[in-house]
């Protein structure tokens, strides 16, 4: 099975949901009033886009079907399809590497989002394209994180750099490009504790941490990944803004998505803040991760 | 990024004001404020239309068309009504009749049932009760060492043993009779609400051990899908109550409304923070001025 096919089988749960409201909310009518709007906005709403995107996208619907004067309510599909991926961005967004390794990548997020998790996917998705993968065990802070790191590292076959609980993750991360460079390792993957936006000591501590990258590897960290889990609300847009300002942001990896929240958060931190969705989670297997295509993505709700 | 609804609210009525007299449609401005307020929060948006139709029908009934502070009066009726949907202040853990007391913690992958069932055992130790708490999650790496080492932090016992979550939640509940142990509290796999095998699994744990309290754990952070999450796990299991977790963030935390409406269950605790003894009984009053956003509500009211 192709990509897509995985993908839309993945998806079947968030089509379910999403579209076929959209398609329920739209079939039901003949012709198109304002309280047809008002449902597709209440559908949007409902997939965690949020009131401003979800306004917005209708809004420019509306417009549409005005300069196109379409009348059967049938036709609005192919427009609300449009819009969505005009927010999301058409293009795919992959993960910029330097040609010079080690290439190091730095995951950030609030607790309990997957980003342990999506560490040892990556190690995994690098490894199988050939690629040398270290792990830094950077989380030193929540109980038994470097056993859990290190479950994966060795589900993955990658190797783990790592200290005692409690030591200084920025120690951790030095030692870690410090492997890699003896190594020659392609790849450094740093999984960071789960910390809240708000808290600015801890926030300040992945700023160190991205200093420490920066002094012994140049253009280091080469991504920053936001982990988003799938389910939250309007809170990752927070998240987005904040994170982003203390690390910067070059992307995001929506985990969860096999459950029957649909990440439709991710259309709003697009349109506020432009950071793109580079991966998606969809379970708890080594396996269940993969690139995010915005045109795949929609095309698997809406078609 | 967003205004405050109190600061909404008082454009709304400003103008109204500036007319003298108050509409029905006046109000209807107003009430649309309110309902983006709550979906902002993450209230789902069911609930909100609820929600909204009953503040309308006080609101319009006379209350605010013959008040002289409109604003005052709509954040009055609506803060009341959601302290009310909420529920009381007085969610008590379930006891057995006949120690020990079992408790299970279930919810979705990361929301905090194993860190929360760590601070539930220290709350209840220092209550002076002598808890036992269970490694139950034989799936997720590391989960049997996690529980073991906020178990050591707080000087609690921890169960494990090897097979499978029935047999282990059993065989935790006969050593606890034995020595004494009371509560027994059983963290379980994150599961998603619709992994059927999982689901039936702790159906299976359920009539096993016939827990006293089963308390869904949700992530404060939660958008619109809690109702359907707290819908399911209510339906699969019958939830005794909710414990909702992260709320040291900036979250408006609509997800508690939300899931307290659909299932009705009482929200017993709030977990705030990482560290074992930063979980707090549950506070309705405090929960609606945080949906709202209203920090400030205290100055609107004297502005309006
Ligand atoms: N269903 C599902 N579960 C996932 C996915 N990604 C991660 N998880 C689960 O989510 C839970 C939390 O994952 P972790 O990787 O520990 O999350 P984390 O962000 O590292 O957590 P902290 O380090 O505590 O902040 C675990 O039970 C994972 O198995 C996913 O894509 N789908
Ligand atoms: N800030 C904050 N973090 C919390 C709170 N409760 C739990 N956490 C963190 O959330 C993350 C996930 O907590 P866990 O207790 O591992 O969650 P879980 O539900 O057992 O996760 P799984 O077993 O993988 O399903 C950890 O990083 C915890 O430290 C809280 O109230 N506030
Ligand atoms: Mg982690
Ligand atoms: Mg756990």
């Amino acid at each position: 099975m192709g990509l897509f096919g995985k993908l839309r089988e993945k998806l079947t749960k968030v089509r379910e949901t999403f579209v076929e409201k959209i398609e329920n909310v739209i079939s039901r009518r003949r012709e198109i009033d304002e309280s047809l709007y008002e449902e597709l906005e209440e559908a949007l709403i409902q997939a965690d886009v949020g009131v401003a995107a979800a306004l917005e996208i209708v809004e420019r619907v509306r417009a549409r079907v005005r300069e196109l004067r379409i009348s059967d309510p049938e036709q609005l599909k192919p427009l609300f399809r449009e819009e969505v991926l005009r927010l999301l961005g058409t293009e795919t967004a992959p993960l910029v590497l330097p040609d010079e390794p080690p290439a190091v990548i730095l995951m950030v997020g609030v607790n309990g989002t997957g980003k342990t998790t999506t560490t040892g996917k990556l190690a995994y998705y690098f490894r199988e394209q050939g690629q040398k993968v270290i792990l830094a065990a950077a989380d030193t802070f929540r109980a038994a994180a470097i056993d859990q790191l290190e479950v994966w590292a060795r589900r993955a076959g990658v190797e783990i750099i790592k200290q005692r609980e409690g030591s200084d993750p920025a120690a951790v991360v030095y030692d870690a490009l410090q492997a890699a460079k003896a190594r020659r390792a392609d790849v450094v993957l740093v999984d960071t504790a789960g910390r809240l936006h708000t808290k600015t000591n801890l926030m300040e501590e992945l700023k160190k941490l991205r200093r420490v990258a920066a002094r012994e590897v140049p253009g280091a960290p080469h991504e920053v990944l936001l982990v988003v889990d799938a389910t939250t609300g309007q809170n990752a847009i927070n998240q987005a803004k904040l994170f982003g300002e203390a690390t910067g942001l070059t992307g995001i990896v929506l985990t969860k998505l096999d459950g029957t929240a649909k990440g439709g958060v991710v259309v709003a931190i697009k349109k506020e803040l432009d950071v793109p969705v580079k991966f998606v989670g969809t379970g708890e297997r080594i396996e269940d991760l993969m690139p995010f295509n915005p045109e795949e993505f929609v095309a698997a709700i809406f078609d | 990024m967003f205004t405050s609804l109190t600061e909404k609210l008082h454009e709304v009525f400003k103008k109204l004001k500036s007319k003298g007299k108050l509409t029905e449609e006046d109000v209807n401005a107003a009430l649309k404020e309110v309902r983006v307020a709550l979906l902002e929060a993450d209230v789902n948006f069911k609930v909100v239309k609820d929600f909204v139709a009953r503040v309308r029908e006080r609101a319009v009934g006379q209350e605010i068309l013959a008040n002289l502070n409109p604003a005052h009066q709509v954040i009055k009726i609506v803060r009341e009504e959601l302290t009310a949907l909420m529920g009381g202040q007085d969610a008590r853990l379930n006891t057995a009749a006949k120690p020990p007391t079992v408790i299970m913690m279930v919810g979705l992958q990361g929301s905090g049932k194993t860190t929360t069932a760590a601070k539930l055992s220290l709350f209840l130790k220092k209550q002076g009760r002598r808890p036992l708490l269970v490694a139950a999650d034989i799936y997720r790496p590391a989960a049997i060492k996690q529980l073991q080492v906020l178990g050591e932090q707080i000087q609690v016992p921890v169960f494990s043993r090897e097979g499978d979550p029935v047999a282990i939640a059993v065989g935790a509940v006969e050593e606890a009779g034995k020595k004494g142990y009371d509560p027994v509290i059983i963290d379980t796999a994150g599961r998603l609400h619709i992994n059927e095998e999982l689901m039936t699994e702790l159906e299976r744990l359920k009539a096993a051990v016939k827990p006293h309290e089963i308390l869904l754990v949700v992530d404060a952070m939660t958008g619109q899908d809690a109702v359907r999450v707290a819908e399911t796990f209510h339906q699969r299991l019958g939830l005794d109550g909710v414990v909702l977790t992260k709320l040291d963030g900036d979250t408006r935390g609509g997800a508690a409304l939300s899931i307290r409406a659909v299932t009705g269950c009482p929200i017993k605790f709030a977990g705030v923070g990482e560290k074992l003894d930063m979980l707090e009984l549950f506070h309705p009053d405090r929960m609606a001025d945080r949906i709202l956003g209203m920090g400030d509500i205290l100055t609107l009211i004297e502005k309006a």
